[in-house]
């Protein structure tokens, strides 16, 4: 499909686990105690692949070009409350709503990428840095009338939605693909329940229109890395001052990679919005920029996988780590002895549960020391020790030809 | 015909008169050598020729157009390309792909969102830098990562990806500085036998006399920003203005 067996095998890995990620993610039996770390439940795995795009599309800027965007999340916001307003106004289908997502997303990063992408290094990080929370902050007070500031932006029974307003009835009605009037329609929610035994698996609507979005946008962000265009963007990372000299104008190309990349934040946006039609301004706040950078460098920038694993480790962290409370510890600690259960799960409460985020910093920390290169070179790593091809890896391997990572 | 020309150019760095009044022309198809002790202004004046500085007078004329005011990638589509002194290259990136970086630059213009495509199917770009390759002999080379060549390696890089956009004028700062013997030697050569091979004119700024002597068809000698000579190199050794600039007194 690239002409290039490592890329084309990379892509069938990544559907295969995106398409079958209902089964992966559910390996455990709904009556044990393991089940809370069951992630194949829609509403997460929805946020797998959402964030993936979102990070898929950062990677492009970051990983590439070099240029540290710390205000993304404006992007995914912009998305969130375009789609909101064309389900106000238009109908509930999804696919107006993600369209309008992306082209306001990438007007607004046009607007804000010509005037930061004057400057580079950390100026432009502060400067995206700087554009994102007056976003929040505007999308909080002055731009209420739109965003309905803090209440944040959801659907009423008067909205107008020019094109299904005939179907409406007395409750609120939900995103769909096709809509309820022909055949049984396709909503958002819709999910299938497969019950084989103690398992349940669940087909979630919702999620496999995003889980295919995903693999669009990864085949889109693999062709760019492969491509001259891809090649320019890294040639700014490595010198601009040569590029310039080789008769390039290297302002269009960053300017088009920021582009892209906050339509790919816009898309992730929408697709929230898809899932659950609401759109609040804290989407934009400079912890949610924050996240999508670590999501990147946890799983390796500038490679292609990288962002995807990143953004899963840490959704699954967030959703998964953080329910593990000090009762559910102290059944696993029974076994010792009472004073000293008290102490390891004292001790263990403070990296689990709400304090998930102290393990997630320190995962981060370990990864930035030891494997600079992310979780990708981390599975790279042990796949040479397990093949036992320990040959050197060349740095000319690092984008070019990807490290793929075939356990994960 | 004279393919770069140089007319009544001044540039003044606050109390400092870098260049003054500075007139020059370089004839198509030679190799020019510009010389003179530190400080004399020629750096100063190659900047002035690809973009990077403005002279407060004077004009720079490349094949009858202006060069000011031009920003360095318009200057480099014109046809003309630099050589730096410490060699500027795409480190990270392969030999191969800073040799083929040039060759897309110069089908493509200043920008092409070219981003469908790839690389390896773009095969006349992948030819031509191959054959860039074996031109400069670093064939065997073309995947190693760049920043891991010798000094002297990176400067054959460079010229590499300079020469794989055909320029009508090659701009070279001090493209020797730096070797040693040998290293300078195959230099040399290598841009004797580019300058045979290829309808090529070069600018060269070098303060080794040995390699301007072996290489310039004509000599300008700049000091204190100003051209004092410009001749052949036979004529040169033998000028008193010279050795009074180098040496600082009338020498006998």
């Amino acid at each position: 499909m690239f002409g290039n067996k490592n890329d084309t095998r990379l892509l069938l890995v990544v559907a295969i686990m995106v398409l079958l990620a209902p089964f992966i993610l559910q390996p455990f039996g709904i009556s044990t105690g393991m089940n809370q770390f069951n992630a194949g439940y829609p509403d997460l795995m929805q946020r797998f692949v959402i964030f993936g795009i979102f990070a898929i599309g950062f990677n492009i800027l970051f990983g590439l070009t070099g240029y540290l965007s710390f205000g993304h999340a404006a992007f995914l916001g912009v998305g969130s409350y375009s789609a909101v307003w064309m389900f106000k106004l238009l109908s509930m289908s999804v696919i107006p709503a993600i369209l309008l997502a992306v082209l306001i997303s990438g007007v607004f990063a046009l607007l804000i990428g010509y005037i930061s992408l004057r400057r580079s290094g950390i100026y432009f990080s502060i400067l995206t840095l700087a554009f994102a929370q007056m976003s929040y902050n505007l999308a909080y007070s002055v731009f209420t009338p739109i965003t309905n500031g803090e209440t944040g932006l959801q659907l009423s029974l008067k909205d107008p939605r020019i094109l299904d307003a005939a179907g409406a009835s007395g409750s609120l009605p939900s995103t769909y693909l096709i809509s309820p009037n022909w055949l049984n329609g396709l909503e958002m929610r819709d999910t299938f329940r497969l019950q084989l035994g103690d398992w349940l698996f669940q087909f979630n609507t919702g999620y496999y229109l995003s889980a295919i979005l995903m693999l669009l946008a990864f085949y889109v962000s693999v062709r760019i890395f492969r491509s001259p265009f891809g090649l320019m963007l890294r040639a700014v990372k490595t010198n601009q001052t040569r590029l310039n000299y080789t008769g390039v104008n290297t302002r269009p190309y960053t300017l088009a990679a920021f582009v892209i990349s906050g339509m790919y934040a816009g898309l992730a946006g929408g697709l929230l919005a898809s899932m659950d039609p609401l759109a609040g301004a804290e989407r934009m706040q400079w912890t949610a920029s924050g996240e999508v950078v670590i999501m990147a460098i946890l799983g390796g920038a500038g490679t292609l996988i990288g962002p995807i694993l990143g953004a899963g480790s840490i959704k699954y962290f967030e959703n998964i780590f953080s329910k593990i409370n000090e009762n559910i510890l102290h059944d696993w600690f029974a076994f010792l002895p009472d004073g000293l259960a008290n102490g390891v799960v004292w001790i263990v409460s403070k990296f689990t549960g709400d304090g998930w985020h102290l393990t997630l910093g320190l995962l981060f920390m370990m990864v930035v020391i030891f494997l600079p290169g992310g979780l990708v070179e981390g599975g790279t790593r042990i796949w040479n020790f397990v093949t036992r091809k320990n040959r050197p890896s060349r740095s000319t391997d690092k984008t070019y030809a990807p490290k793929h990572k075939p356990a994960e | 015909m004279a393919i770069l020309e140089v007319r009544n150019v001044s540039k003044r760095f606050g109390g400092l008169q870098a260049l003054d009044d500075v007139n020059l022309s370089v004839e198509e198809n030679t190799i020019h050598a510009i010389i003179g002790p530190n400080g004399a202004g020629k750096s100063t004046l190659l900047n002035c020729f690809v973009g990077k500085l403005l002279p407060d007078e004077g004009s720079v004329l490349f094949d009858g157009r202006s060069l000011l005011g031009a920003k360095p990638h318009e200057i480099n589509q014109m046809g003309v390309s630099r050589v730096f002194q410490t060699p500027e290259i795409f480190g990270d990136l392969t030999v191969f792909e800073n040799v083929i970086i040039p060759c897309f630059a110069k089908r493509d213009g200043a920008f092409s969102l070219n981003a469908w495509k790839g690389v390896r199917h773009e095969v006349d770009m992948r030819e031509k830098a191959e054959q860039m390759l074996i031109d400069v002999s670093m064939q065997d080379k073309k995947d190693m990562t760049a920043s891991s060549l010798s000094r002297g390696d990176k400067r054959r890089l460079e010229m590499a990806m300079c020469l794989s956009q055909d320029p009508q004028l090659l701009l070279l700062d001090e493209p020797t500085a730096g070797m040693s013997r040998s290293d300078t030697n195959n230099t040399i050569d290598l841009l004797k036998e580019i300058q045979a091979k290829r309808a090529i004119t070069m600018a060269v700024i070098e303060h080794d006399m040995h390699v301007v002597f072996s290489l310039a068809e004509k000599i300008s000698v700049l000091a204190q920003g100003t051209v004092i000579v410009e001749d052949l190199p036979e004529n040169i050794k033998g000028n008193l203005k010279v050795q009074e600039a180098y040496l600082g007194t009338t020498a006998a």
